[in-house]
C-alpha cells in the first residue's frame, strides 16, 4: 500500500489549491464520515447558466479524503451543476489515480463526491 | 515460565509478509491474539466432547458440563471472588454491562435517580445508561477527565453527594491508558450510598484483579482481550445482589419450573445465563486463564509497564507527536496519540505497509476524543507478547510517516 500515497495525492494534501470558504457563494454542503470524524463542507459559485465559476473546500481527514477534495474541486469548476450528479465513484478513482482502494479507504476518497452529490440534491429538491 | 519464549506459543505472531518482516500487533487493547494452548482446547472439544451443557446424561456431555463448569471455576479463582455462583458467562463486557442496566437498573432507578459515569467510558460503558435515561428518566453525571487524563476526584468527591444510586467507572481506559483509584473510588461510593460497577475490560487481561478487595458490586470483563476467544464475557456480582435482580434474558436453562402462563428462574448463576451458550467458548477462556497463570499477572503488568515506559519515552522524541493520556506514573499499555501533520488512517496504513497493526479511529470513546478536541487518535497497545524491539519498529514507522508527512 506504499503506492497509495504518490506525489499526486501528498501534492494536493500538503498544498491544497482549493481549500478555504467562498464568501458569498451560492452553494454550500457538508457532510461528515462519523466512523473516522472526517468533516468535509464544500463552497459553490454558480452563474445563471447553471456553471460552476468557482469552488472551494474545507475540512478536516486523511490524505486521501483531502486530496480527493482538492482534486474534485478542481474538476468541477467550469462544469454545469447537472453535469456533477453524473459524477461517479469511477471519475473520482480516476482523479486520484487509483484502480481500486480497499472498503475503508474507498470511503474516505468518496467523501468529497458524497458531500458534492448530497449538496446538489438536496438543494433541487428544495427547489422542487 | 519466562515471558523471552513466550512468541512461539502465538501462532499467528509468527507470520512473515512479503518483504520479510514478522507481524507486529499493537492493537491488543481491541482485541489480544490467542496461544495454541486456547485454539488447541476449543479444537478438543469440537473433536471429542461435543454435547450440549446440564442435561445429556451421557459420557461426552458430561465432560463438556465439566468443562464448562470447570472454566467459571478458573474464572472465580482469577479474579478472587467468593463463589463460583458470582460468576455469569455472557457475550462480552458490552453484554454484561446491559445485563446490569436492564434487570438491577430497572428494577432500581426511578425517574430523576442518579448514575455517576466518568468521560473517558468506552460506549460500552455509556449506552446502557443513555438508553436508561431516555427509558427511565433517570440522570447521568460524568466525572470529568483532566488535561493529563487522570479523573477530576475532587469532582468525583462532589457528584457523591447528589446522592447517585450506581457508579460505574472502567477500571483501565481503553484509549488514554488512565488507571483511576477504582479501589478507593469504591470506598467512597459505598459511603455515599451508591453501588459500584468496574469496566474490567482492559483491566482484567493486565493486571491482578481481585473483585473482594475492590469491593466492586459488578466487575465486567471480556475472554476476547485476555488471549480468549472472542464471544465469550463475564459479569461478576456479588451473589445478593444478582439473587434480588430479576432475570434478563429468558428461555432455556435460566428457569427452574415452566408452566404455560408462568415460569421460576434457576439458581445462581444460570438464573441468568438463557439458552445454549458458549461452550467452546468458555472452554477456551478457561485455557486462557491457565495460561495467563502461568506466566502470572504480576509478571505481565511488569513487563507491560517497561514496554509502555520504554514506548512513552520514545514517542515523545517523534515530531509533532502528542499524547493523549498519562506519561508517568502507573498506567495501562494503550497509549493514544496524534501527529499534527498526519491523519490517524494515514498513520496506520503507512504503519501496516510495515506490517505493524495500530489503531486509528475514536476507539469506541467518541466523547473522550471531544473532551481533548481531536477527531482521531492513533493507538498503539502492549501486551505480554510484545518485545521492545517492535516499539523500535514503531517509531521507525513513524519516522517514515514524519518523512512523508512532515
Amino acid at each position: 500500500m506504499d503506492d497509495m500515497y504518490r506525489e499526486i495525492i501528498l501534492d494536493h494534501y500538503k498544498n491544497p489549491s482549493y481549500k478555504g470558504e467562498l464568501d458569498p457563494c451560492d452553494l454550500s454542503f457538508e457532510d461528515e464520515n462519523p466512523l473516522c470524524g472526517d468533516h468535509l463542507k464544500i463552497f459553490l459559485r454558480v452563474n445563471e447558466n447553471g456553471i460552476v465559476t468557482d469552488a472551494r473546500f474545507n475540512g478536516h481527514g486523511c490524505a486521501i479524503s483531502q486530496a480527493s477534495a482538492d482534486l474534485v474541486v478542481e474538476s468541477i469548476i467550469g462544469k454545469n451543476v447537472e453535469d456533477l450528479k453524473k459524477m461517479t465513484k469511477e471519475d473520482v478513482l480516476d482523479l486520484l489515480g487509483f484502480e481500486d482502494l480497499g472498503p475503508v479507504r474507498l470511503k474516505c476518497a468518496l467523501l468529497s463526491l458524497k458531500v458534492l452529490k448530497g449538496g446538489i440534491y438536496g438543494v433541487k429538491d428544495a427547489e422542487e | 515460565m519466562s515471558l523471552s519464549n513466550i512468541l512461539q506459543d502465538f501462532p499467528i505472531l509468527n507470520q512473515i509478509d512479503k518483504n520479510g518482516k514478522r507481524l507486529c500487533f499493537l492493537d491488543s487493547a481491541a482485541t489480544s491474539q490467542k496461544p495454541e494452548t486456547v485454539i488447541e482446547a476449543m479444537n478438543h472439544y469440537y473433536r471429542t466432547i461435543n454435547a450440549n451443557i446440564h442435561r445429556g446424561i451421557y459420557q461426552i456431555a458430561e465432560e463438556a458440563t465439566d468443562a464448562y463448569e470447570k472454566s467459571r471455576k478458573k474464572i472465580q479463582k482469577f479474579i478472587h471472588a467468593g463463589s463460583a455462583s458470582e460468576i455469569i458467562f455472557t457475550r462480552n463486557t458490552t453484554e454484561s454491562i446491559n445485563l446490569v442496566a436492564n434487570t438491577w437498573g430497572r428494577k432500581n432507578l426511578q425517574k430523576g435517580d442518579l448514575v455517576i459515569l466518568s468521560e473517558m467510558e468506552h460506549h460500552a460503558n455509556l449506552i446502557p445508561w443513555q438508553i436508561l435515561a431516555t427509558n427511565q428518566g433517570i440522570n447521568l453525571e460524568f466525572i470529568p477527565v483532566l488535561e493529563n487524563g487522570l479523573l477530576n476526584l475532587t469532582e468525583y468527591k462532589r457528584l457523591l453527594g447528589l446522592q447517585p444510586k450506581i457508579v460505574c467507572v472502567s477500571g483501565m481506559s481503553n484509549v488514554l491508558g488512565t488507571v483511576p483509584p477504582i479501589k478507593q473510588m469504591a470506598v467512597d461510593a459505598h459511603k455515599a450510598g451508591a453501588l459500584f460497577l468496574v469496566d474490567g475490560a482492559q483491566m482484567a487481561p493486565h493486571m491482578k484483579v481481585d473483585v473482594q478487595d475492590i469491593d466492586a458490586d459488578f466487575f465486567a470483563f471480556s475472554a476476547h482481550k485476555m488471549l480468549g476467544p472472542t464471544g465469550i464475557g463475564i459479569l461478576y456480582g456479588k451473589e445478593a445482589l444478582l439473587e434480588s435482580m430479576p432475570p434478563f434474558l429468558g428461555g432455556g436453562d435460566m428457569i427452574s419450573k415452566v408452566y404455560l402462563r408462568s415460569f421460576t428462574t434457576n439458581d445462581l448463576p444460570y438464573k441468568f445465563e438463557a439458552g445454549t451458550p458458549a461452550i467452546a467458548e468458555a472452554i477456551g477462556f478457561g485455557a486462557a486463564i491457565d495460561y495467563l497463570n502461568q506466566v502470572g499477572m504480576d509478571a505481565i503488568s511488569k513487563h507491560e509497564m517497561e514496554i509502555t515506559r520504554y514506548a512513552i519515552q520514545k514517542l515523545q522524541k517523534v515530531p509533532g507527536l502528542k499524547i493523549i493520556g498519562p506519561t508517568d506514573g502507573f498506567r495501562g499499555s494503550a497509549v493514544s496519540f496524534t501527529l499534527d501533520y498526519a491523519h490517524p488512517h494515514d498513520v496506520a496504513q503507512i504503519l501496516d505497509s510495515e506490517f505493524i497493526c495500530v489503531r486509528a479511529g475514536h476507539h469506541c470513546a467518541m466523547p473522550l476524543h471531544t473532551r481533548f478536541s481531536v477527531p482521531a487518535t492513533t493507538r498503539a497497545s502492549f501486551y505480554l507478547y510484545n518485545t521492545l524491539d517492535e516499539v523500535d519498529r514503531l517509531i521507525t514507522g513513524l519516522e517514515k510517516v514524519h518523512h512523508l508527512f512532515g
